[in-house]
């Protein structure tokens, strides 16, 4: 499954645990919600970056004692059709302020992509190879947006509003 | 009406290259008909019993000649030259090719017209009166805020993939035209004290298998906050509405399971952290959006204009004036209702030639505007009073005139099993043999408001539930059987119907509502007295003894 950062099609250092899995010596890791939680301590004292991969009905919040100290945060879609991490990557980056790495995983089509980027994801374990390649492309494809998320892009309201000033509206 | 400016129709014409890429895709292969699927449904794509059903959004039921024009090129062009105007001011296009759908929305977008999120799960087209920013008494345009709350809930990056669909609907009027107590969110336009505008927020309304009146969540939310008080109700909805069981993911049931309390302390709690954020609505932003609605430039004309006094002679007229036409706000203007319901046919169709003539009817008579009504008829919002029989006499010509608006034949119904593979019952023949028993204009006259609500299974497309007479159609043991409910009502008094007794077989329906029609007649204390009104005073009771003594 290629994973796309930055744009672009990119090599995962990372490696996911399970819960059981013996804990490697070195080397970036992602690891479930549960075990995280469960061996914080421990898990952030080895040497190589840590992510956590947390469920969609697992409330995000519990997550934000550790923000500062972890790379990833790994979000899951089971299915397409489930949009609860969408509010959780909203929550992550408006309200809790983090800045690391925010990964969409799980069932990931091109079709999600502006939708993902405008709630703060910013990288991708894409299902397809040919999604994957037309990232870029696909991330393009809107200019216009109606609602303010924490991404920074001008909202069509915005717009309107800078042009009825520049055009000196109502002087 | 809401003019698009560049910013709106880049965004469209963004969507429908987005949506010819998808269906690309899903013609090569590359997407499976399961990815395809939730694609398709969020640009208003069904897979229907014979074919792709294709739905249009016409928000809040406004919509230009232009407009309604492309869709009658739409349904000529792509379509079998008709359309079907839905509950929630949508048209829907039965016999669409996949293949050309992106060209048809190519063609829809040229006049402002798309698609999006007309199914799925997601947030659904705004509906509001169909008699908004026109009938006499409305505290004022709820359109400027429908519109307001379409371009936010279009494409929206977090609420997109809800546990279920979701509709919301607007009034400004005491007497409720929207339907807003059967929405996930209805919104009350009212003033407070200081005179600003803000809305009664209910939630949870809705009807299919589990009805629900909605329950007043905010007695009042100001104007510049409604957009973040809806963000923190999707908010949770998006996070704790039901994904196990789609027959209980709709907020109905959150609301229901968490209570109405607990539930607006959750929304209370998220919306303290954004109400003070971006969302923010300044006044700047309303009167930016209201300066893109034209309203008419309507002359001073007198109450009684002479054209009018003289065909008042014409009982034809007559009886088509006193059931299809309302006051209007300015003096010397109407609202004219226009039934698609004419006797015999499949309710709320419209072919292409009369979309087409009503374009120009609108245009000479109506500034150029149309409005759809949930009720599947069709609005001419201002047409001088002068213009009236003239009006008349093409509407006659078009097939367009039948005055049976609010009467027992302007039934509700939905496409059911003659189109729709979710059904279990014929819909459509039910409502055809009840507009002939009743065809006599005099008959149903005098019966006077009665509105039968038709559905072909539990989804309640047709409403069933909120009928005056509701009629439910399910399988049993291989054959079509019908519930009918009496006593529901859509409008601000909102309530479901009760049943009146055993289901009834396809061949009976019509043999039942005359006897319940026939018991009211008899049972009610004067002719005022409305069908819904004896229900309310007697109950069920005496209807059922009536009805079912001699079955």
């Amino acid at each position: 499954m290629p994973l796309v950062n930055g744009g672009k099609i990119a090599d995962d250092s990372f490696v996911k645990l399970a819960v059981d899995t013996p804990l490697p010596e070195s080397g970036d890791i992602l690891v479930p919600a549960e075990r995280f939680v469960g061996e914080a301590d421990a898990l952030l004292k080895r040497a190589g970056k840590i992510g956590v991969i947390w469920p969609n009905n697992r409330d995000i919040a519990e997550l934000v004692p550790y923000l500062g100290r972890i790379t990833v945060v790994a979000l899951v879609f089971p299915t397409f059709r489930d949009g609860r991490a969408y509010s959780q990557a909203r929550l992550l980056r408006e309200r809790y302020n983090y800045r690391g790495e925010l990964r969409a995983t799980g069932q990931i089509l091109r079709d999600q992509f502006v939708f993902m980027l405008r709630a703060g994801f910013d990288s991708f374990e894409v299902k397809k190879q040919a999604d994957a390649e037309a990232f870029m492309q696909t991330a393009k494809r809107y200019s216009v947006f109606y609602q303010p998320t924490g991404d920074g892009r001008i909202t069509a309201l915005h717009r309107r509003m800078q042009l009825r000033h520049s055009e000196g509206v109502g002087t | 009406m809401y003019a698009y400016d560049e910013i709106d129709r880049t965004l469209v014409n963004e969507r429908v290259s987005e949506f010819r890429d998808q269906v690309k895709r899903r013609l090569s292969g590359e997407l499976t008909e399961d990815e395809f699927k939730i694609l398709r449904l969020q640009n208003g794509v069904y897979l229907q019993l014979h074919a792709y059903m294709f739905r249009v959004a016409i928000p809040y039921g406004t919509l230009a000649s232009n407009q309604l024009r492309a869709l009658a090129h739409v349904a000529r062009k792509y379509d079998r030259g008709y359309g079907h105007f839905t509950t929630r001011q949508n048209i829907q296009f039965n016999w669409i090719k996949l293949a050309e759908l992106p060209d048809a929305l190519a063609d829809l977008a040229e006049v402002g017209i798309h698609a999006m999120q007309t199914s799925g799960n997601n947030m659904r087209n705004v509906t509001s009166d169909q008699w908004a920013g026109v009938a006499p008494g409305e505290i004022e345009d709820p359109r400027i805020w429908s519109e307001l709350i379409r371009q936010h809930t279009t494409l929206h990056p977090e609420f997109s993939f809800l546990p279920r669909k979701f509709k919301i609907a607007i009034t400004a009027s005491d007497h409720d035209r929207a339907a807003i107590k059967i929405h996930d969110i209805g919104l009350r336009l009212i003033k407070n004290e200081k005179g600003e505008t803000g809305f009664e927020v209910l939630v949870g309304g809705g009807l299919g298998r589990t009805p629900f009146i909605g329950k007043t969540i905010k007695h009042f939310v100001h104007g510049r906050d409604i957009l973040s008080y809806i963000e923190a109700i999707l908010r949770v909805y998006n996070q704790y509405g039901r994904r196990d069981n789609i027959y209980k993911a709709r907020i109905k049931i959150l609301v229901h399971e968490l209570g109405i309390e607990k539930f607006s302390r959750e929304v209370e709690d998220e919306w303290q952290y954004i109400r003070n954020s971006s969302l923010q609505i300044d006044d700047e932003v309303i009167e930016d959006i209201r300066s893109r609605f034209a309203y008419p430039a309507y002359e001073k004309l007198p109450h009684m204009p002479d054209e009018l006094r003289q065909a008042a002679a014409d009982p034809d007229f007559e009886a088509w004036r006193k059931n299809s036409v309302a006051p209007h706000k300015v003096q010397g203007y109407s609202i004219v209702t226009i039934s698609l319901k004419p006797i015999g046919a499949p309710p709320g169709d419209a072919t292409a030639e009369q979309m087409d003539a009503l374009a120009d009817l609108a245009d000479r008579y109506s500034f150029g505007e149309i409005r759809v009504g949930h009720e599947q008829n069709l609005a001419l919002p201002h047409v001088a009073k002068r213009d009236l029989p003239a009006l008349w006499k093409a509407l006659d010509k078009l097939g367009l005139a039948t005055p049976n608006v609010n009467l027992i034949t302007d039934i509700i119904a939905c496409p059911g099993l003659d189109y729709c593979s979710l059904a279990n019952a014929r819909s459509i023949p039910i409502a055809q043999e009840l507009t002939r028993r009743f065809a006599n204009h005099e008959l149903a006259n005098l019966i006077g408001r009665l509105h039968i609500n038709i559905s072909g299974c539990i989804n309640a497309c047709g409403h069933h539930h909120v009928g005056h007479i509701g009629i439910l159609g399910v399988e049993k043991n291989g054959e079509e059987v019908y519930q009918i409910t009496i006593g529901g009502r859509a409008d601000e008094g909102a309530a479901l119907g009760n049943l009146i007794g055993p289901g009834v077989k396809f061949d009976e329906v019509a043999d039942v509502i005359e006897d319940v029609v026939e018991a009211y007649l008899a049972l009610r204390e004067r002719p005022e007295e409305l069908f819904i009104d004896t229900v309310k005073r007697l109950g069920v009771e005496p209807f059922k003894e009536r009805v079912y003594a001699t079955r």
